[in-house]
């Protein structure tokens, strides 16, 4: 459903692909609750056909007679059958999002947008900073990396989180560091007595990460404040700008470059993004209001 | 890079077997042409007068046509005004181009329902045919200025050379006859000269079309030399008798272009505009400008070029029923650029300097061509009077003379 | 292991120091060991020690009515401690051991004699102290604005 049928050539679409304006259905498989605020949802296509994505792509999810919200996917690439979101609840979209329980029907449109294109990092490190909800976009580029490990050497993940109790994918850590030789690094901003580990912003762990920054590939995503200072830090580590890349986000309606409302200059980040080189995106982030 | 949508059916303007040489048609062939086009179909839209402006609406007869108008256009001014003559086309840019009419302010993408958990989309029907334009096409879209010629290509290279072709344009563009005017009465706020999009119709890639009309009203006959475009165009103008256009008309015809080309309100100097907008992001310029700009949006509702749209999800008083609708949005607008935790572009200025730099400089980064045409209705339907042109070369550290106003 | 005046030098907060002025360092300053949990200081006592820590984590706790709230973490090779500069020399948080710690701890209040008497010394050392205190505000600063559950966010 959902293709365009019988239209003259000249036009981008073609007879093969779906509209990417029209959702397709897809049926919330399971729900998990991971923290107080943020839930992860595994969706599972009506039509049986999956859907082809990249680490780092993100879709339109729509809940019907609410309305829509960019979400990055946040699953294994190699699992392409269900896909999942991880979803903050922080407006009417999410909060209908994440309310939404097993059997309910969400569209999906999409993938859209630039991956992360982890294998260009192969043969060197791999420097992984995330920020907050920012490491869900970020897990599938990991679990490419741990599919392919002995392609990289070093892969260090260092992740900031508001609290304890805000940190995303908790087994996954855990069977990330002791099973999949990544070296990870865990900081909050602030903790309660309990809290054995790192208190301090999540640049601060950059300093002192232990990997060659000249053949290094950084991927980076969070708040943009956040990752405005992680790509200066690692890029005073010695990382080369174009080695470094950032997940971007503004406000997104179509998703395919149409609606004007996600420019960054004379970037769309919907298809030029959302990520983007760090040379490409200094002096775009050096300036407010841009 | 996917191919440009060319703006015709069939093949392309340089391919045509032998140029069809240019026709003179009188009044009595002009009221022919629209039957012509009637006949076979099209609801012509052409200039009329309205509310006091000359604005695009469906006509039949020549009397629908503003015969014996023009315009007085300066920033925040826009007059009719009765001419000594009886020039059809005697007036500048209208009210609106020809962006409504491919591009509708309010479009239907999808109607969707839900029974008992599932949801189906319906997308709208393939013909490009919504609620809004059911049953009106396909359009004639007649005396199109050179200006909105090559609006309509960069619309044509927005909305359908790249990512995904926007289907219901592409059907709407297809399906269109355009027949074009050359201008003979340019107004204050005309520069289409400095961007390279006038006052003549060329046609070509960038400006295409199927016949283009210069009327002359040189005290002889009332005529119109017509030029023909496209095959469409040899097509249609094969219903009417016209005779060859005598050497003299078609001297007559290069000599109004070139007097419109000396009579521009405006100038704009684009030599390395791009590059001087994306280093003026600090410029204390975009403050002055600020102190004036209202952020009402005309501009953007008037530019034959401008395109952002934004979605309006609504649904019955069942929630059974929901609709998808792409309206026509602004930069603008206040909540344009919000994303969770704050608008990015919050200031007035900074939306201005938004505007500004995405029309003159990055534009031609995204699409390879400015997105400017110099049709001025920005100029002359901005409230403030805010002059692109003045606030470009005051950009560039050029004093600008006092305007009256 | 190294002797403190052979480890000094290595270290990048004392790196330029002459070695004068690291014998002297090294004279006000004894190694010492904490067990996890037991507190270095206290918030309202006299600062008269900074530390420079070897192995562990020191947390920067402040009391509440509630459970105490970590501020910030010391880590290897960290230097903790500026209260010793700034009058009325008393500590402004708890500094707990969260695993077993080993750090060098110098004698400050010998120090701001010594200091006193050598403007130069105090100079190149005040210096230092800025740039550890710039980076330590720097930090909280930009934690304060709650950028992950406050107002900022990814998509």
């Amino acid at each position: 459903m959902g293709s365009i049928a019988d239209f003259q050539p000249g036009g981008a679409a073609t007879l093969t692909r779906p509209d990417p304006m029209l959702p397709r259905p897809f049926r919330v498989h399971r729900v998990h609750q991971d923290t107080r605020d943020t839930y992860t949802l595994e969706l599972e296509p009506t039509d049986g056909a999956p859907l082809a994505w990249l680490p780092g792509q993100f879709t339109m999810l729509h809940a019907f007679g609410v309305g829509e919200a960019p979400i990055s996917i946040s699953g294994d690439p190699s699992r392409p059958d269900r896909i999942e979101h991880t979803i903050r609840n922080v407006g009417s979209v999410t909060a209908a999002l994440v309310a939404a329980g097993p059997g309910t029907v969400l569209g999906v449109r999409g993938p859209f947008g630039t991956g992360w294109d982890v294998g260009t990092g192969r043969g060197g490190d791999v420097v992984v900073v995330a920020g907050g909800i920012g490491l869900a976009p970020l897990r599938p580029a990991i679990l490419e990396l741990i599919a392919h490990r002995a392609d990289y050497d070093r892969v260090v993940l260092l992740y900031g989180a508001r609290t304890p109790e805000d940190i995303l994918f908790t087994d996954d850590l855990r069977a990330w560091a002791e099973r999949d030789g990544i070296i990870v690094e865990v900081t909050v901003d602030n903790g309660q007595h309990a809290w054995r580990g790192r208190v301090g912003f999540v640049t601060q762990l950059v300093t002192r990460a232990g990997f060659d920054a000249v053949r290094a590939l950084g991927l980076i995503c969070g708040p943009e404040v956040m990752m405005r200072y992680a790509a200066q830090a690692l890029s005073d580590r010695g990382v080369r700008p174009e080695r470094l890349r950032l997940s971007m986000e503004r406000n997104m309606k179509c998703g395919v470059g149409l609606c004007g409302h996600c420019q960054l200059r004379e970037l769309f980040l919907c298809v030029d993004g959302p990520v983007l080189g760090y040379d490409q995106l200094a002096p775009l982030m050096s300036r407010a209001e841009l | 890079m996917t191919e440009e949508f060319d703006g015709t059916r069939s093949v392309d303007a340089e391919s045509i077997p032998q140029p069809i040489s240019p026709r003179t048609l009188d009044t009595t062939g002009l009221q022919a042409l629209i039957d012509a086009l009637a006949w076979r179909g099209y609801t012509v839209i052409g200039p009329t007068v309205s509310g006091g402006a000359i604005v695009n609406a469906p006509i039949r007869t020549l009397d629908d046509l503003p015969r014996g108008w023009g315009d007085a256009q300066e920033a925040a001014h826009y007059r009719l005004r009765r001419r000594d003559d009886d020039a059809f086309f005697g007036f500048a840019a209208g009210a609106q181009s020809a962006k409504p009419v491919f591009f509708p302010t309010d479009e239907l993408l999808w109607r969707g329902r839900r029974t008992r958990g599932e949801f189906t989309v319906e997308p709208e029907s393939d013909d490009g045919s919504t609620a809004a334009t059911a049953g009106q096409g396909p359009y004639a879209l007649l005396g199109v200025r050179s200006c909105d010629l090559h609006a309509i290509a960069i619309h044509d290279r927005v909305l359908t050379g790249r990512v995904q072709a926007d289907a219901h344009y592409t059907a709407r563009r297809e399906e269109a006859f355009i027949v074009s005017v050359s201008c003979t009465d340019p107004g204050g706020t005309c520069f289409c000269v400095s961007m390279g999009t006038g006052p003549r119709p060329e046609g070509g890639a960038r400006a295409r079309f199927d016949l283009s009309l210069t009327e002359l009203l040189d005290g002889g006959v009332h005529r119109f030399v017509v030029e023909v475009g496209s095959e469409r165009g040899a097509d249609v103008l094969s219903d009417i008798s016209a005779l060859p256009a005598p050497i003299d008309d078609l001297a007559a015809a290069d000599g109004v272009a070139t007097s419109a080309a000396g009579r521009m309100g405006r100038t704009l100097d684009t030599d390395g505009l791009k590059e001087l907008l994306y280093t003026s992001v600090e410029s204390p310029r975009w403050d002055d400008v600020a102190s004036r700009c209202l952020a009402c949006t005309n501009c953007t509702m008037v530019c034959p070029t401008c395109f952002c749209t934004t979605v309006h999800d609504v649904s019955d008083l069942t929630g059974e029923v929901a609709e998808r609708h792409r309206v026509w949005d602004s930069c603008f607008d206040s909540d344009f650029s919000y994303i969770h935790g704050g608008t990015v572009r919050d200031s007035t200025k900074s939306r201005y300097r938004q505007w500004m730099t995405h029309k003159l400089g990055s534009w031609i980064d995204q699409f390879g061509t400015s997105g400017c045409v110099g049709c001025g209705r920005c100029i002359t339907w901005c409230p403030a009077a805010i002059d692109i042109t003045a606030e470009a070369a005051a950009l560039r550290g050029v004093p600008q003379p006092a305007r009256p106003f | 292991m190294q002797t403190i005046a052979q480890y000094l030098p290595e270290h990048p907060f004392f790196a330029g120091l002459d070695d004068a002025t690291i014998d002297l360092l090294a004279g006000c300053a004894v190694n010492i060991h904490v067990r996890a949990d037991e507190f270095l200081f206290h918030e309202g006592t006299p600062a008269d020690h900074f530390y420079l820590l070897r192995h562990g984590r020191i947390a920067i706790e402040v009391r509440t009515p509630g459970p105490p709230m970590v501020l910030d973490t010391v880590e290897d090779g960290d230097v903790v401690g500026w209260s010793w500069v700034v009058p009325p020399y008393l500590w402004t948080f708890d500094g707990r051991a969260v695993t077993d710690v080993s750090a060098v701890a110098f004698d400050a209040a010998c120090l701001r004699i010594k200091c006193l008497a050598n403007p130069l010394l105090g100079y190149d050392l005040m210096m230092r102290f800025v740039r550890l205190m710039n980076q330590r505000l720097q930090s909280a600063r930009v934690r304060l604005i709650d950028m992950y559950g406050g107002t900022q966010t990814h998509g």
